[in-house]
């Protein structure tokens, strides 16, 4: 499914965020990124979405080698690719449902689907009530679900989140991860940054820890663990 | 055609609805676009009015006379009608004798007119020709092909004036044209810094969109829209600003200096239409071209 080949990442201004990465995902793994600030997890989830270009190596997404798609054709790779992020990043001018129906809209699909679709994706988040309030009107994890739900709209292969239970407290965190997990088991490949110790240590999932850019273990149902001492206090 | 018509209809739909949901930010791009708009309709009236007065008084210089010696035979005089007759641009000869031309100053003298009294029996203006012309630009062959005919004494027509009058609207056009360029120039240069105010505010929107896979041009094509539509609500205010305010101007005018400005002034009503073209063109065009110039920075991302 996602497939990383001797992957180097150095930015303009020499910082070496990611080198020699070597890495495969399968279809339907739930992965779990974990690392110490700055060790590479952000840059790795930039180049997989290709909002950087990598300095070396290839990323194949579906056999698809997205470091030779050309900038063009770049909105039709993140078409194939869910994302949620830490500060969730829903259109501030639209609706609940107009956000979700967005990520439809924009792909041409049918106004037939669309209105049959977006009721039931928000109805999966537990969002139905909320269909037309506006993001302000949310709570922190209303918001996330509300773009989980756009994530998964399209039907996407794979679903990166980056950090999706960075801004909730503990109790929202687990609704959001049973929605993930739930998502996950319809088939949908997740790869998770997180910094959240308690989650990755109950999930029992496949974790991948990276420190300074390259990846120090690679296990099976692992834990939270890093080399380096952690002092910051994470749910 | 079915899908690329799906997405042409979202991109309008999403356009209208961006542009009322983001009418507080809008105000700002529709004031200014009125403002200048307004700016340069005063121009435009002022501009219009001097050209209209400068035109209108050289058609009142558009003939030549011919002042004729005394006692000439008709045969004399046929000739010198027809020699003015071959020209370009002629449109009537009319002979004014020396008891009209006496009846034409006393007209014009009015109460000192007992001065010209006891002329009439010797009296000393000349029998002329009044030659009119289809422009003023034909006036200057037709003097010269009478000029030392036989039995005329002296053509005249006014060239200095209608010469200064018609440098000046030469200055007045290019002048004008020069201040409307300065204009649009300095309305583009702002419209374009509001609508990347409103741009930047929004940036985070667009990078939104691009993450959710919209391409470039649905992303573009809502804000473009957006754009029109606050151009076109400006040209609008700003027509009805013009329009009436100079309506009213007009109408102070002719009730204060009853029709003695007024003549100058070009109507409201013969400015409304191209007034209403020249606006909605210019409000769109900015919107349009504002919108596009300014997102294209945060595109590239």
């Amino acid at each position: 499914m996602i497939k990383l080949i001797s992957v180097s990442k150095e930015y303009d201004n020499g910082v070496k965020a990611l080198s020699d990465i070597n890495l495969e995902i399968s279809k339907g793994e739930f992965v779990f990124l974990v690392g110490s600030s700055g060790a590479g997890k952000s840059t790795l989830t930039k180049l997989i979405l290709k909002e950087e270009e990598v300095s070396e190596g290839s990323i194949y997404l579906n056999e698809l080698d997205i470091t030779e798609v050309p900038n063009r054709r770049i909105p039709y790779i993140r078409r194939n690719v869910g994302v949620v992020f830490q500060d969730f990043r829903l259109l501030p001018n639209k609706t609940v449902y107009e956000n979700v129906a967005f990520a439809m809209e924009i792909v041409g699909a049918h106004p037939k689907d669309i209105r049959r679709r977006v009721p039931m994706i928000l109805s999966l988040v537990n969002l139905s009530r909320k269909a037309s309030s506006f993001p302000d009107q949310l709570s922190g994890g209303e918001q996330q679900r509300v773009s989980i739900a756009r994530s998964i709209i399209n039907n996407p292969p794979v679903l990166i989140a980056d950090e999706p239970t960075g801004n909730l407290d503990p109790e929202t965190a687990w609704d959001i991860m049973r929605a993930l997990v739930d998502i996950n088991g319809r088939g949908t490949t997740i790869v998770m940054a997180t910094h959240a110790r308690d989650i990755v240590n109950s999930m029992k999932k496949r974790v991948i820890t990276l420190e300074n850019g390259r990846i120090i273990r690679d296990e099976q149902k692992g834990g939270y663990e890093l080399e380096v001492p952690n002092t910051e206090k994470h749910i | 055609m079915n899908l690329k018509f799906r997405i042409l209809k979202s991109i309008f739909k999403q356009g209208f609805q961006g542009m009322w949901r983001n009418r507080s930010m809008g105000v700002a791009s529709v004031a200014s676009i009125s403002a200048v708009l307004v700016i340069l309709g005063i121009i435009l009236i002022l501009i219009l009015s001097i050209n209209n007065f400068v035109m209108d008084t050289t058609t009142k210089f558009d003939e030549v006379q011919v002042f004729l010696e005394n006692d000439i035979d008709d045969g004399i005089m046929t000739k010198i009608e027809k020699t003015a007759m071959k020209n370009k641009g002629v449109v009537s000869i009319i002979f004014e004798s020396k008891d009209q031309a006496l009846e034409n100053f006393r007209k014009d003298w009015g109460e000192e007119a007992y001065l010209l009294d006891g002329l009439e029996k010797n009296n000393p203006l000349p029998n002329s020709y009044i030659i009119k012309v289809e422009e003023i630009k034909y006036a200057e062959n037709v003097v010269n092909s009478l000029k030392g005919l036989d039995g005329v004494e002296k053509v005249q027509y006014d060239k200095e004036v209608i010469d200064k009058l018609l440098m000046i609207a030469d200055y007045i056009r290019v002048g004008g044209i020069v201040i409307i360029g300065i204009l649009v120039f300095v309305s583009v240069f702002i419209i374009s810094n509001t609508i990347k105010l409103t741009v930047t505010s929004r940036r985070r929107e667009i990078n939104i969109m691009k993450y959710v896979g919209a391409t470039n041009n649905y992303i573009r094509g809502p804000f473009i829209i957006e754009g029109v539509l606050f151009g076109l609500i400006g040209s609008i205010i700003s027509i009805f600003i013009v329009y009436f305010g100079y309506e009213y101007f007009f109408k102070l005018v002719n009730e204060q200096f009853y029709s003695l400005f007024a003549v100058f002034l070009i109507t409201p009503k013969m400015i409304f239409k191209d007034i209403t073209f020249i606006f909605c063109a210019i409000g769109i065009g900015i919107g349009a071209v504002g919108s596009i110039v300014s997102m294209k920075r945060f595109l590239d991302v």
